[in-house]
């Protein structure tokens, strides 16, 4: 009869879960680094064309998109800084669940200054 | 295919560069300057000023006209589609099982990383904020046209 595995640091907590985020948020920032890439190219072909495909990111449901990515670069920003305490501060691995909690508070601090701003932008609140 | 895993700590049997280890400093090293310079990009792209509703053609003109912000933009187009490449090349070689598949996906990543590296910096280099086919109304206030 199979058992329940034991309890590890690592498995189903904070190691864990923080890992899984960071491949998360990193695979849907690529994918938009990707096209952002090819739209910003289009400054090449005419201001015309440029302007014509930025103003779709001035819709409401591209706006709403833009703070899901910005919720996702500032996760994957700074748990990259603290995978990087982790590996190369002494007591990194000491710290590095409630690292995961100050990335959190950080992430959670400067996306509450930058939704509000960014909506009003977006919906012309201002 | 089987997987062998290895003892841990049991010393390298490979030959040549290490490039898993080259590969992993990068990640960090261009992780830490991405997120000064990304942290950079949205301050300045979307907070400054009228953020996402002030972004057209005569302000990309305007921030390319400088320098500053063409080695800027172009660090960043660098460091972070390799950094990108890299770690869905890491995806990849995780969550694939056939050989093939494998390969396929890896060559595919870094063909669009070369395109796009290739593209972007062209476009950085060669651009022109007041070109002769655009609309005056649209151009950056400094170009003659206006």
């Amino acid at each position: 009869m199979p058992t329940k595995p034991a309890g590890t640091l690592y498995r189903g907590k904070v190691g864990m879960w923080s890992w899984v985020l960071h491949r998360i948020t990193g695979v849907a920032i690529f994918f938009f680094l990707l096209v952002h890439v090819l739209d910003t190219s289009l400054v090449r072909l005419s201001p015309e064309a440029y302007n014509a495909v930025v103003s779709t990111y001035k819709t409401p449901v591209v706006g709403l998109g833009e703070l899901g990515l910005v919720a996702a670069i500032l996760y994957h920003a700074l748990n990259g800084v603290r995978v990087i305490l982790i590996d190369f501060w002494r007591k990194g691995v000491k710290y590095q669940n409630v690292m995961f909690w100050v990335v959190v508070a950080i992430a959670l601090i400067a996306f509450a200054g930058f939704a509000p701003r960014h909506l009003i932008h977006v919906f012309h609140l201002g | 295919m089987s997987v062998v895993i290895e003892q841990p700590r049991s010393p390298r049997s490979r030959r040549g560069a290490n490039w898993e280890k080259y590969g992993w400093m990068y990640m960090r090293a261009s992780g830490a300057l991405l997120v000064i310079l990304i942290f950079g990009h949205l301050f300045t792209n979307l907070w400054a000023g009228e953020g996402i509703k002030a972004i057209d053609f005569a302000f990309v003109g305007g921030k390319w006209s400088n320098p500053f912000w063409q080695v800027w933009d172009g660090l960043m187009l660098w460091l972070a589609l390799i950094h990108g490449t890299n770690g869905m090349r890491t995806i990849v070689n995780d969550y694939t099982s056939h050989e093939g598949i494998r390969k396929a996906l890896n060559i595919a990543l870094w063909g669009i990383c070369a395109v796009l590296v290739v593209l972007g910096t062209l476009v950085i280099l060669t651009f022109d904020p007041c070109p002769a086919n655009g609309v005056a109304a649209n151009l950056p206030s400094f170009c003659p046209a206006r």
